[in-house]
């Protein structure tokens, strides 16, 4: 049995009166690659941070690499990698500059950080941008150095906080890519996400996060099987005219949108047909496979679209 | 995987005192991005060296034509190492309030610092280290003109430019602690407020003397008032004991701005 990375009990954070992370139990284990799922205000990055050791918590036990973020903390940053939500370069240093410095925080020499600002230029695909200024670089390129820059360690584990928020599919693919090669040179990785495709892609485990709590836990396949059916249909119509009345019976489960219903069955087809022969007239119909925006939206009454 | 992970060197007494989780005896690679950032951008370096010079060519010069002598003293003599301490004073000032205040608000410099081993401590050393690197360099700058135009004459001169460093560090320390305070760009109307009379009122130009007793009382507790005692001294050669008053003035101020800037450091990074 290897001892897990992360390990959380009862955890909480609290800003004064306010509890962002109500009490939650987490482990990740080595090799892993864990995913917090949950809408924006869910508790992931007051979680991430507090694992990151960047803020201590307000309750509960919290070990990271064994140790306690309390007492460890340095000797734990000084292992791991931290990919904030928001990107933090250093925007008076040039690109390779960012690497170098935040290699020298960690105490390596001048040769080390300047071997290894060269691999991780080549890897984040910016050998070309090496000796430019930050600011003018596209969201995607910043997001890659980042994460290029959180490596400089060579961390055992490494987190990500939102990897893919507001970058457009081309980039979305391409960070993924690069996540996909970490986690199979043997780097566990922790994400938070509010993307499913996202969740779906790249973690083997993963636990969904609402008001502060965790509301599931398991492997994104078995997620669905437990809180969704294998197939959806969605019938749309002008907003205001569906009516799942006729349909009710059709599904084991139908969930209302403004625009739309959602059937839950194990074939979509058949229920569409029958809806069909009922006389139903959506403007359009899609069957689809079952994915864990439906688990997510089964948990907690919600869409993650913000 | 092999790491190359340096001792920290010369952090030895600040390693033993201060908890490990403030302060890993990194202070020096905040320096070192100091310098890379400003080998960049020279021209608002060299800028701050101007400004005593014209000031010493204005008034000194300019001025000293209607005043000949202060306490025996040629005013042009008089005036210059007042406004080398100044020009420390201003140096360290700026980098440590408006350039600190950028990184912590705007650039979340330190907010990335700190994900790594680095702790606040490391930050307040590092950033008051630099802000006296650059005090120190204006100084030694100025310190040059003053000699070119015959305004040293006494041997002690060469413990001016450890002295202005000192004044620097102790500036630099309460600026950055000042800051750590400070919510919008409007509460630097009060840096202003605070360093243009200091600049103007501790005898930079004129004696102790002139002031009725109550206001010397005030001045004598000022901090740019010490500084100038300690730089017209050792320019001058009217040197005493009395002068490690002044040095320790300076040092206890160094010590509690770097205490209390790397306390609210750290609170105010980790929420
Ligand atoms: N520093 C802070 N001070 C006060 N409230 C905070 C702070 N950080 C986060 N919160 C609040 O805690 C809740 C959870 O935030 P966060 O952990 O950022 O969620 P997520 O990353 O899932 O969007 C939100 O309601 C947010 O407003
Ligand atoms: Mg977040």
């Amino acid at each position: 049995m290897t001892t897990p990375l992360v390990e959380a009990r009862g955890l909480t954070k609290s800003f004064g009166s306010f509890e962002a992370v109500r009490g939650i139990d987490v482990e990740v284990h080595p090799g892993e690659a864990f995913g917090f799922l949950g809408a924006n205000g869910a508790g992931k990055s007051s979680t991430m941070r507090m694992v990151s050791c960047t803020s201590p918590r307000t309750g509960g036990e919290l070990r990271v690499l064994g140790m306690d973020p309390d007492r460890d903390g340095p000797r734990i940053r000084a292992r791991i990698g931290v990919v904030p939500q928001l990107d933090n370069l250093d925007t008076e240093l040039t690109v390779r500059q960012n690497l170098e410095v935040y290699g020298r925080y960690f105490g390596l020499s001048r040769a080390h950080v300047r071997a290894k600002a060269v691999e991780l230029l080549e890897f984040a695909q910016l050998a070309e941008r090496a000796d430019d200024e930050v600011e003018p670089l596209s969201g995607g390129m910043k997001r890659r150095l980042t994460i290029a820059r959180s490596l400089v360690n060579d961390p055992d584990l490494l987190l990500l906080d939102e990897p893919t928020t507001g970058l457009d599919p081309q980039a979305r693919h391409l960070l993924w890519d690069r996540l996909f090669r970490l986690k199979q040179s043997g780097v566990t990785l922790i994400i938070t996400t509010h993307y499913m495709d996202e969740a779906e892609q790249l973690c083997d485990r993963l636990v969904v996060m609402d008001g502060g709590r965790i509301v599931a836990e398991g492997s994104p396949g078995e997620l669905i099987r437990r809180y969704s059916t294998r197939e959806v249909l969605e019938l749309r119509f002008p907003p205001g005219e569906q009516d799942p009345e006729p349909v009710r019976d059709l599904a084991e489960r139908v969930e209302v949108l403004p625009d739309r219903l959602l059937l839950y069955t194990a074939d979509g087809d058949a229920a569409l047909a029958a809806a069909h022969a009922r006389g139903v007239r959506p403007v359009s119909s899609l069957v689809r496979r079952s994915t864990l925006e439906d688990v997510f939206l089964r948990l907690t009454g919600r869409t993650l679209v913000d | 995987m092999t790491r190359v992970v340096e001792r920290p060197a010369g952090a030895g007494l600040l390693l033993r005192v201060v908890p490990p989780g403030l302060y890993a005896g990194r202070a020096r690679v905040l320096v070192e991005r100091a310098y890379l950032v400003n080998r960049r951008a020279w021209l608002s370096l060299v800028s701050g060296f101007f400004e005593p010079v014209f000031f010493l060519l204005s008034l000194g010069y300019g001025f000293g034509q209607l005043v000949s002598a202060v306490d025996g003293v040629p005013y042009p003599a008089y005036v210059a190492p007042a406004l080398l301490a100044a020009s420390a004073m201003n140096g360290a000032i700026f980098d440590a309030t408006y350039n600190l205040f950028f990184k912590i608000k705007y650039a979340r410099l330190y907010e990335a610092v700190l994900a790594t081993p680095m702790g606040p401590v490391d930050i307040a050393v590092g950033e008051a280290c630099w802000a006296l690197l650059r005090g120190g360099l204006y100084s030694a700058g100025f310190l040059a003109v003053m000699l070119g135009f015959g305004l040293v004459w006494s041997p002690w001169a060469v413990l001016v430019l450890p002295a202005c460093l000192l004044v620097a560090l102790a500036f630099a320390a309460v600026g950055m602690a000042a800051t750590t305070f400070m919510r919008s760009w409007q509460d630097f109307d009060l840096v202003q407020l605070l360093v243009l009379p200091l600049f103007l009122f501790s005898t930079t130009f004129y004696p102790l003397s002139v002031y009725p007793a109550w206001l010397r009382a005030v001045v004598q507790w000022t901090p740019l008032y010490h500084a100038i005692e300690l730089t017209r001294a050792l320019t001058t050669g009217h040197v005493g004991w009395g002068l490690l008053g002044h040095v320790g003035y300076f040092a206890v101020m160094a010590a509690l701005g770097v205490a209390v800037a790397a306390r609210r450091l750290g609170r105010l990074l980790t929420a």
